[in-house]
């Protein structure tokens, strides 16, 4: 049982930086000890050396304080108090929405209001569903429940005079037999005054207790606009317009443009009031707004603002958990380079937290380095798709198999989902953090991500190779210079997020000279952006195609951190094919199969990858994941997708079960032909290829290739030819 | 959609017990994407006691926060060994009857 859960500051750190801790107590004891432990394998497993953690003494050895923090999820965004707020005795309060979960209780949309004191006012949907406005402790409501999924011009307005008030909720779509439109004039109390010093808050409104913010809204917003007097039917009408009429100028509060510095967390009022605000927990920005139109204009957000001014809260954003800091660690000189975590423990399972030490700058002698796939972690990052999608264990064709983490997250909805799963309005979570615990990024998970990269690191130790560590993170701030130290790049199982400098950097080190040992599969496969200014916090887009979690829904294919397009790289020219030699091409869970040297394994350009492997032995018919070094999912040679030429096909994989099944951007039309025993582009295809200015790449096309390694003490043949490869490659001698 | 005829495709659970894992033929590929398919909430699965080693039987819940069904009575030390025995508790939820494998007429 997990008791205990943290995170770090940062996921990569060189010795003499600093790096935080947080942690929060679950359960068990109100104690908690700590200590560093070099992690060098990830894995119990009787097929392995077990999982072997080497304490490192530090100074944050000792025990702490187990304190509980809390998560406050939901997105929404906030304008600070201010005078204009604190004088406003009549107002009108507008906005387009488009909710998702109308009738899942009260939603505020737009207001002042606020649990702990009941004042304030509020722009909300009711436990119906309907438009009302709430002042202080009264309501007025249209009574006529908002459809999910639909636009509306949402608006309400009080006279303090009179105290008289107008609800208007007009869909932009009319449906016949459905009157989802209403106007409701009323009368709540004179001479309303604000509190003093309250902030004005969208998708939310200030919380009791120790919640900053409760009433999140689900749903897009475009065009909030806050007027000092009660507008007309016809004002709010004009003031609904994507800029806002310069008629109404002496009335503005505040009109909120939300197309406005997207990549930001920025939302910026237009109306010359400065009154700009700031967005808590990251909903998803670049959405369509209720007047983009996908025929005639821009699908993406740089070329058509005006389209895109929608923001999607979500009463489960989160981006940083934003925890006090238990303990610091200044990474001391002399620790190599490697995988590390702190190990909590307090009377329950060890919880690992864990980070990554790259070598000193200038002082590392070794020549080939690991790259942690932290951005498959992150995507990746608390995924909990077993409990809610129906197919999924058909889709894995095994039996599926929960670990602790799997049972926390299950208790802890609050500790946020992957990008594989999906808000609680259904729609696909777009964006992940860092900053919060990751819990399946820890020994003992499943071996498509962390636990199987830790076989590679495993076998470079058993063996005495210098491998060092660096993370997707340092490749795409850094660029080429990450890898400069280095002749040789291994990646690990699962490499399948890739940011547009990850991509080029890779690229251009194998255009150098550079040799990249490619050890899994489903490799570079989606383009991801980073944000641009927030650390430790990823997007991407389910756009196009592909095997997706969640579809993106048209016109929101484009990353709103960074303007990039999103989706697969196959869809932008950059199939992986290009880049490693191979791309994706099939998944299946249930078991593991071994491959078959090719034809050309003859070729004498590959002789040192087969050396000491015979014509005819099955080549991993062994592992910890499944039983073979090919399986879970699997990449081919294609020409079609950029392929090189002269590429080798060196081994392929064979005798897959039906349970493999081919991925669905191979299928442009349906047929029944999908799995192992009758697909013929169900296969890993080993594949060698060099460039012209004396690099190299091997791919092995197989998540399950480093679970394979350690079997018969890392004395087998998938260990043979990575050994091979990796001795080769280490050799500065070009490919010629 | 099919129906599991517990005379009839008697077969396909002898099949299934002598290779839970592996080459399945299309018949036995066609019931386990029904037991497989099954709602989320009441899906049998395992839960990890020792990583690799012991298993124990639960039922997932379907919703985020509501906690999964423990069966600690129901304990397995291979995946074969829990393939089969959720099989035949699949078998005994869709036809009604227990699977009884008369080894005999296998």
């Amino acid at each position: 049982m997990k008791t205990l859960a943290g995170y770090t500051d940062r996921i990569s750190v060189a010795p003499g930086e600093r790096i935080r801790f947080m942690v929060s107590r679950e359960g068990g004891e109100a104690v908690y000890r700590a200590r560093i432990v070099r992690l060098i394998s990830g894995e119990d497993h009787p097929g392995g050396p077990g999982l072997i953690e080497r304490p490192v003494p530090s100074p944050i050895d000792g025990a702490y304080p187990a304190r509980h923090q809390p998560i406050h999820v939901g997105g929404c965004a906030v304008v600070p108090p201010g005078r204009d707020l604190d004088r406003l005795t009549s107002f009108t309060v507008q906005a387009m929405v488009w909710p998702t979960t109308p009738g899942r209780g009260r939603q505020t949309i737009l207001g002042t209001w606020n649990a702990a004191t009941a004042r304030g006012f509020a722009l909300e949907l009711d436990e119906a569903g309907a438009l009302a406005l709430r002042l202080d402790g009264a309501t007025v409501g249209t009574g006529v429940p908002l459809l999910p999924r639909a636009w509306y011009l949402v608006a309400a307005s009080y006279d303090g005079r009179s105290g008289a008030v107008r609800l208007t909720q007009q869909p932009l779509l009319r449906h016949a037999h459905i009157d989802d439109g209403a106007v409701v004039k009323g009368r709540m109390a004179k001479g309303w005054t604000p509190d003093k010093g309250a902030p004005y808050l969208m998708a939310a409104h200030g919380g009791a207790g120790a919640r900053p913010r409760e009433g999140h809204f689900n749903g897009k917003i475009a065009r909030p606009r806050l007027a000092n007097r009660a507008l007309s039917e016809a004002q709010v009408r004009a003031a609904n317009n994507y800029r806002p009429p310069a008629a109404l100028k002496g009335a503005w509060v505040g009109a909120w443009d939300f197309a406005l510095e997207t990549p930001t967390t920025r939302v910026l009022d237009v109306s010359g009031r400065r009154r700009h605000g700031t967005l808590i927990n990251l909903p998803t920005r670049a959405m369509i707004g209720p007047t983009w139109q996908g025929l005639h204009v821009a699908h993406d957000w740089p070329s058509d603002p005006e389209g895109h001014d929608a923001i999607h809260f979500h009463d489960d954003d989160l981006y940083d958990a934003g925890w006090q800091t238990d303990f610091t660690l200044t990474v001391p000189k002399d620790w190599p380079s490697g995988v590390y975590a702190a190990r909590l423990e307090n009377g329950h399972d060890a919880e690992h937290v864990v980070f990554f030490v790259r070598a000193r700058k200038g002082k590392t002698k070794a020549r080939a380095v690991f790259l942690a796939s932290t951005a498959t972690y992150m995507a990746y990052a608390n995924f909990r798709i077993m409990n809610t999608r129906e197919k999924y264990e058909a889709f894995q064709g095994s039996l599926l198999v929960a670990g602790p983490e799997d049972v926390f997250l299950n208790d802890h909805p609050e500790y946020g989902d992957s990008t594989y799963g999906l808000h609680s309005d259904g729609s696909g979570v777009s964006i992940t953090s860092r900053l919060r615990p990751i819990v399946n990024m820890r020994p003992n998970t499943p071996l498509w991500a962390f636990a199987g990269d830790m076989y590679v690191i495993a076998w470079a130790d058993a063996l005495g190779y210098e491998l060092d560590v660096i993370t997707d993170e340092d490749l795409h701030r850094e660029g080429l210079r990450a890898l400069a130290p280095y002749h040789v790049v291994l990646t690990g199982c699962h490499p399948e997020y890739t940011s547009g400098a990850m991509w080029d950097a890779l690229e251009t080190f194998t255009h150098r000279g550079g040799r990249l040992m490619y050890l899994g599969g489903n490799g570079f496969y989606w383009r991801v952006a980073y944000h641009l200014d927030l650390p430790g916090v990823m997007e991407v887009r389910r756009a196009e195609d592909g095997t997706r979690a969640w579809a993106a829904e048209p016109g929101q294919y484009t990353m709103s951190f960074t303007g990039e397009y999103g989706g697969m790289w196959r869809r932008q020219e950059r199939a992986p094919n290009r880049l490693v030699g191979i791309g994706f091409t099939a998944q299946g869970f249930d078991k593991g199969s071994y491959y078959m040297r090719a034809a050309a394994s003859e070729d004498p350009r590959v002789a040192f990858i087969v050396q000491g492997v015979g014509r005819d032995d099955r080549i991993g018919d062994f592992g910890n994941a499944g039983g073979g070094a090919a399986g879970q999912e699997l990449d081919r040679f294609e020409p079609l997708l950029g392929s090189p030429p002269h590429a080798l096909v060196v081994a392929t994989s064979v005798d897959h079960t039906d349970y493999m099944l081919i991925v669905n951007e191979e299928l442009i039309g349906l047929h029944a032909m999908i799995g192992g025993t009758e697909n013929p582009n169900v296969r890993a295809d080993m594949t060698f290829f060099e460039l012209p200015g004396g690099g190299a790449v091997f791919s092995t096309g197989s998540i399950s290739w480093p679970s394979s390694l350690p079997t018969n003490n890392f004395d087998n043949n998938v260990a043979r030819i990575t050994k091979n490869v990796l001795d080769r490659f280490l050799d500065p001698k070009p490919f010629g | 959609m099919i129906t599991i005829d517990p005379v009839r495709d008697i077969r396909l659970a002898r099949e299934f017990m002598a290779t839970p894992i592996g080459h399945h033929s299309p018949d036995l590929q066609r019931l386990l994407r029904q037991f497989r398919g099954e709602p989320v909430k009441g899906k049998y699965a395992l839960l990890t006691v020792r990583p690799n080693r012991e298993w124990m039987l639960i039922e997932l819940s379907g919703e985020k926060g509501v906690p999964f069904t423990v069966h600690a009575d129901q304990r397995f030390f291979s995946m074969a060994e829990a393939e089969r025995a959720v099989f035949r508790m699949r078998w005994k939820r869709y036809t009604g009857h227990d699977l009884v494998l008369d080894e005999a007429n296998a």
